[in-house]
């Protein structure tokens, strides 16, 4: 849709000869001539510049921060999966906590609960694997579902796969959970840190920077794969379910394809959770959790992946705020660490009440507002 | 043997239960084409209001009076508020919308009353009877359940088939221009139907608290148990949900009972895939198809 309308260069000059008058010259063309010419390279220089804001930012935050941002990464992983599968394939889904759940219980039983098990990478490998297997499973039935049946659907698997913990409690470890190691930090990685800053790499560190690696990697390959073909299949398939069969797309596959890419996120998330929280409990995996993500989804703007960070954001940096709140207004404790998800529930109403397309859809809205005000309008034939 | 009698008489006490609370998903989606994510919550918070009234001295049936009240004016301004502007818009937004005020009602119970398991007094001996020198699981509190049931589905039945109200009712639920044209004033109609299924809903959180544990999160499975019991009866079809909902408790105390109570949930999802892939117009679907 919009993705179109904002690529710059690459695209305005190769169709301005169909054009009759050239296009008029933008401020900022300076800089746009000089970024790469394919999408790829594109997404692929954000990543990078990315990448120095992550490790400035970590060196620079307290370990109670980096904690936090451990904790947002993995969200933030989740997150960018459940938006690509709702709000570009047009499939609700309530079930990726229970996809995140298997992730995280097959990190946990890999690594072994004293890290002697298989190396992380693989490991974390296999987890997204698994869950994409759990997924294909899962998009199978989905993919002849639709609005209401399918987030049913996926309210009973999300209900659903924390019992199965509990019944194979000698494997998975029961009500109490499967404990899971934490992995110690490389050599090479923390005399690399401490080249660059001169810093010590604490466990906490490393596994913001673990997340904060695997979910950059997980937005660069989702940002390619919205951007090309079959991001453009996914989005017919949402708009126009009969117009996309006529096309020659195949309905089941596309949709079982998009619940497989988006359960390979949430798996890849579990496993990061696992990591950092060092235990997989079905505790942590409710209905809340998978709710919890929708709300980080929506309120960003479904199907924009910057939404989804800002989103995750909102769940991991929220909570303390509006607890403080809660407690300054003389609440107690407990009392108080319930106004978040309060927050969220009202949030998530009023989102779709007011601004449905989230966050990242308003500024867009006041961002095109405000290009049309300043271009000739009869220039302007998408948008 | 005693085993299978109880186990099958615990599941006809549940299914009574799932059978009202899918009745109340049922009238909503006839009227609205809107699956009430938020039911459980809803009636979850009217629980905890009864609870307070009879922690206030007051008796169980006062209590279930200020519930049931308290429900119709729930669902009827939570229809009003929220849910009217969503109607017939996507489908995503009607479900996130429901799914948005679960999630704040249920926080709000935390808020307001606490997250602790609290016990809810049954009004009934919750010790069964003995036939023949044996203990049977089915106690006076369970035939209270049935007949509640009962009542409310017959009352729901002479609503719908003998008065003006509920001919008005079916009709803006059947064709909302056409009901317009005829004078009805369908956006009432509607209300008044949010309204109703609140009331069941409400009912039905009130008969599973009865002689158990109450917390804010206690309704959560039996949204996902009385979601299969309607989409197995066809989630058109109110004969359908009661159907289902017996059919939903029986299996479910089944599997609880002989394989383990930790796979009631799974056996649910089984159920409702096997259902919708297998015969989505569920088993009393008047029309031909439909689209799941």
């Amino acid at each position: 849709m919009s993705q179109q309308t904002d690529e710059p260069a690459a695209t305005t000059q190769a169709s301005s000869p169909l054009t009759t008058e050239a296009p008029q010259p933008r401020r900022l063309d300076a800089v746009r001539r000089r970024l790469p010419r394919s999408t790829f390279g594109r997404h692929a220089l954000i990543v990078v510049v990315a990448l120095v804001a992550v490790v400035l930012v970590l060196e620079l935050t307290s370990p109670f921060r980096n904690s936090q941002f451990a904790t947002m990464s993995y969200y933030a992983i989740a997150a960018a999966g459940l938006t690509v599968l709702t709000g570009l394939n047009g499939q609700i889904s309530l079930g990726h906590g229970a996809l995140m759940a298997v992730g995280a219980y097959t990190t946990g039983l890999l690594l072994g609960d004293d890290g002697t098990g298989l190396p992380l990478l693989l490991v974390m490998l296999i987890a997204a694997v698994v869950t994409a297997l759990v997924g294909a499973v899962v998009g199978a039935a989905a993919a002849r579902l639709h609005g209401p049946y399918l987030a049913g659907a996926t309210l009973a698997l999300a209900v659903a796969v924390p019992g199965l913990a509990i019944y194979f409690d000698h494997t998975l470890g029961g009500e109490q959970g499967l404990p899971v190691a934490s992995p110690d930090v490389p050599d090479w990685f923390s005399d690399a840190v401490y080249f660059l800053s001169a810093n010590e790499t604490p466990t906490a560190k490393y596994l913001a920077y673990l997340g904060w690696g695997t979910l950059l990697l997980v937005l660069l390959l989702l940002a390619n794969l919205m951007a090309g073909r079959t991001g453009r299949v996914w989005r017919a398939v949402r708009d126009d379910e009969v117009a996309a069969e006529l096309a020659g797309i195949r309905l089941g596959r596309v949709r079982v394809l998009a619940f497989v890419v988006s359960a390979v996120c949430a798996g890849l998330a579990g496993s990061v959770l696992g990591i950092v929280v060092r235990l997989a409990a079905p505790s942590g995996f409710t209905i809340v959790l998978s709710l919890g993500l929708l709300t980080a989804v929506v309120v960003g703007g479904l199907g924009s992946l910057v939404g989804a960070l800002l989103g995750s954001a909102l769940l991991v940096f929220l909570p303390p705020a509006v607890t403080n709140i809660g407690i300054g207004a003389g609440l107690d404790g407990t009392q108080a660490a319930q106004l978040a998800p309060f927050v969220y529930g009202v949030v998530l109403v009023l989102v779709i009440l007011l601004a449905p397309s989230g966050a990242v859809g308003v500024v867009k809205q006041i961002w095109n507002r405000s290009r049309t005000n300043r271009r000739e309008p009869s220039t302007r034939r998408t948008g | 043997m005693q085993q299978f009698l109880n186990v099958t008489l615990t599941g006809l006490g549940q299914g009574a239960v799932y059978a009202a609370f899918a009745l109340a998903l049922v009238l909503i989606w006839r009227s609205t084409r809107i699956v009430n994510f938020a039911q459980g919550a809803m009636a979850m918070f009217t629980t905890y209001l009864a609870l307070t009234v009879i922690e206030g001295g007051q008796s169980y049936w006062v209590a279930l009076a200020v519930a049931l009240v308290t429900g119709l004016v729930l669902g009827a301004g939570i229809e009003r508020l929220v849910i009217r502007p969503v109607e017939g818009g996507p489908e995503l937004n009607a479900v996130i919308v429901t799914l948005g005020l679960f999630v704040a009602l249920q926080a709000l119970a935390a808020i307001l009353f606490g997250s602790t398991f609290q016990s809810f007094p049954a009004p009934f001996d919750l010790r069964g009877f003995t036939v023949g020198g044996v203990n049977i699981a089915f106690t006076p509190n369970s035939i209270y359940i049935i007949v509640a049931v009962v009542v409310v589905m017959l009352g729901l039945v002479a609503l719908f088939r003998f008065t003006d109200l509920g001919l008005k009712m079916r009709a803006a639920a059947f064709n909302q221009e056409v009901s317009r044209l005829l004078g009805v004033r369908v956006g009432r109609m509607l209300t008044l139907g949010w309204a109703l299924a609140a009331g069941v809903g409400s009912l039905s959180g009130l008969l599973i608290a009865g002689g158990s544990l109450v917390f804010p999160a206690y309704m959560d499975a039996v949204i996902v148990y009385g979601f299969v019991a309607a989409v197995l009866g066809g989630l058109d079809s109110p004969a359908g949900a009661v159907v289902g909902g017996l059919t939903i408790g029986l299996l479910l105390s089944y599997v609880s009972g002989y394989l383990g109570s930790e796979l009631v949930a799974l056996a649910a999802l089984v159920i409702l895939v096997a259902v919708l892939l297998v015969r989505p117009q569920g088993l009393f679907a008047r029309t031909a198809a439909r689209r799941v």
